[in-house]
């Protein structure tokens, strides 16, 4: 079997013309994974420029209405750039800067990873350029100023759906076009071998965090980890220091857009199946000839047709669950916090916000629940405005 | 022996591409009858893919050209059974691993074998991934054939010797050669596969012209023609035919000057 496997996931399914640049990727990991000084460099770059730890904050409002399980929210959206996204960024900016590369190029959906790209660009001064589906650059107009002002090139990516699995294309195109001086950041746990384990690793920091100011506050592990679910790299990073502990129940939330049983949705483990797509063996949506499927969810950010080869794995193994939240359910969660907590979610945080309202009710008041909340949500302020029927000026 | 290597020893081979459906499968099954007239004795026929990955402009827009006017992998096999009543052609596919995986791989190279495919190119299956595909190839005694970018001499070695069928040499503009131990030059790439396996080399070209065919010609075993057809399939849609058969003889004999 090849490398990067999870299970019978993973792996390296790309062009040959793009095996020197991952192979030259995966050795330049491998050395500076272990190197003190580059596990220095970004832990400073973690509290003084990210602002970690990110807090573990007890929702006690939240916890109280529900009347069930005691609610922690794991604060991502305080990061710096209002998500975890940072994370995986600037660790890999700062691999890329190592291995002499003086051009950074990224995908993106919603334009967080692309914003925190560019951010990470500006600060390291490297060139940057984005590829955002057409469509996207539309509906997140203010990412994508955000990143011109950051000093990022935007390319607006009309093949395809012009969406985000075209933008991933089309990045790993220009990737293979130039290797020498280009670095591909790629924004979540997917994508061929080694991106899967590095995006991985750098967001693992998520549930260090939580484990351990766990053992501070209630000196216990939680019951349950939740955490919202596109490409996965936000889950991964909430799952990965639990997967051992198997008292700790860990459910990844899709993005059932209009419905599990209606054409217009991304929940993958629910309504995808094995197949072989950028770079990786995994769980796709897709149709009967193995053409992949045109997504849809009200959340930019987990609109994409597949989910990550260690997610896929921790679902056959059943070590994870993954359940699909529906638009519907994921704006009342994004309204219902900003309300209860003060807290805007971003809407892909709100799918598994969402879920903890439908499973906190149920539980003992001794159990406990921590919600990755893996973004801020004043992004979704015009779409969800927009869904519920009133136009707002962004 | 099989078809492919003995495709290329009557010389010199031209290979067109053509993807299934574009612009429909009518034109496919007609185009395929006038490469065979104008001497064509390989052709490479693409599957479409809804996220062709690794192609240009050109190549991307024909796939989803072809799957928006219904194509699918069971109506190529169809015609591929009609035209073989008449034409011994040698035939590859040329696709994405999530087209024949999802197809249930076993069932997919099978039916090949049975519609006397002689070959399968995979995209996004580099020699690391090949053991996907490569022990059903074996079985159904299908060419599974290999690619090679500019890359290090060990990596061309290994690749070289263990291919099957001829070998799809691609230029890539992405390795500039600054790093030393890459070897970007097409004939000397040519040449350390040579060294590893005598086996036909042929080199991938875009837009060609005669007379950069004339020049691939001299280095290689054959060239492949794919955007350039498709191009023209694009420009006349439904009256492609007597254009793509124009374009063929021009260039068959350019290379056999």
């Amino acid at each position: 079997m090849s490398k990067g496997r999870f299970g019978v996931h993973g792996g390296q399914y790309i062009t040959e013309t793009l095996m020197n640049a991952i192979i030259e990727l995966e050795e330049a990991y491998n050395h500076y994974k272990n190197d003190t000084q580059f596990q220095k460099e970004l832990s400073e770059l973690f509290q003084n420029y990210t602002g970690r730890p990110s807090r573990l904050y007890y929702a006690e409002h939240l916890t109280k209405k529900l009347g069930g399980a005691k609610i922690y929210l794991k604060r991502e959206d305080l990061n710096h750039t209002g998500s975890h996204k940072i994370n995986n960024v600037l660790g890999q900016t700062l691999l890329a800067k190592k291995m002499g590369k003086t051009r950074i190029i990224a995908e993106t959906g919603a334009g967080q990873h692309g914003v925190a790209t560019a951010t990470a660009a500006a600060l390291m001064g490297m060139e940057c350029e984005v590829f955002m589906g057409k469509e996207d650059t539309e509906r997140q107009a203010l990412n994508v100023y955000k990143m011109r002002l950051l000093g990022a090139k935007v390319h607006p990516v009309t093949s395809g759906t012009a969406t985000l699995k075209d933008a991933v294309s089309e990045t790993m195109r220009e990737w293979a076009n130039r290797i020498d001086d280009t670095y591909y950041v790629l924004g979540s746990v997917m994508g061929p071998h080694p991106f899967p384990t590095i995006v991985r690793d750098f967001q693992s920091v998520i549930s260090k965090e939580i484990k351990q100011q766990m053992l501070e506050k209630e000196n216990r592990l939680p019951d349950v980890v939740l955490a919202c679910v596109g490409g996965g790299s936000n889950a991964m990073g909430a799952f990965y220091h639990f997967i051992e502990d198997t008292s700790v129940k860990l459910i990844g939330c899709e993005a059932a857009g209009k419905g599990v049983h209606t054409a217009e949705t991304a929940a993958t483990i629910a309504t995808g199946r094995l197949g072989i797509f950028h770079g990786m063996k995994s769980y796709f949506c897709q149709d009967n000839y193995g053409q992949i499927a045109p997504v849809y969810s009200i959340s930019a950010g987990l609109d994409y047709p597949g989910i990550g080869p260690e997610h896929a794995w921790l679902y056959d193994t059943g070590r994870a669950e993954y359940v699909p939240i529906t638009d519907e359910e994921a704006v009342e969660a994004f309204e219902y916090l900003s309300c209860v907590e003060g807290i805007i979610p971003a809407l892909e945080s709100a799918h598994a916000v969402a879920h903890a309202m439908k499973i906190a009710p149920n539980m003992d008041k001794n159990k406990i629940i921590v919600i990755n909340l893996s973004g801020r949500g004043d992004k979704d302020c015009v779409s969800v405005a927009k869904y519920r029927g009133e136009n707002i000026n962004e | 022996m099989s078809n492919i290597k003995k495709v290329f020893e009557k010389g010199k081979t031209l290979i067109p591409f053509i993807t299934c459906g574009d612009p429909s499968i009518a034109i496919t099954e007609e185009l395929i009858y006038t490469m065979q007239k104008t001497g064509t004795d390989f052709i490479i026929l693409g599957i479409p893919f809804s996220d062709p990955t690794a192609e240009s402009d050109v190549v991307q827009s024909a796939n989803l050209r072809a799957l928006t006017n219904g194509i699918t992998t069971d109506k190529i096999f169809d015609m591929v059974s009609k035209i073989r009543q008449n034409t011994n052609i040698t035939i590859a596919f040329m696709t994405y691993a999530n087209v024949v995986f999802s197809y249930g791989s076993e069932k997919f190279i099978s039916k090949s074998a049975e519609l006397g495919i002689d070959g399968l190119i995979i995209t996004d299956l580099p020699f690391e991934e090949k053991i996907e595909f490569l022990p059903l190839c074996k079985e159904y005694d299908i060419n599974l054939i290999s690619l090679i970018a500019p890359t290090d001499s060990q990596r061309i070695s290994m690749i070289a010797k263990q291919a099957d069928g001829f070998i799809y040499c691609v230029s890539s503009s992405g390795v500039m050669g600054t790093n030393s131990h890459i070897i970007t030059d097409i004939s000397d790439i040519i040449a350390l596969i040579k060294e590893s396996q005598n086996i036909p080399c042929v080199i991938a070209s875009g837009t060609a012209t005669p007379q950069q065919a004339a020049e691939i010609a001299k280095q290689a075993d054959g060239m492949i023609i794919d955007s350039a057809i498709v191009e023209i399939c694009e420009k006349y849609g439904n009256d492609c035919v007597k254009y793509v058969q124009e374009y063929i003889q021009e260039m068959k004999q350019s290379i056999s000057k």
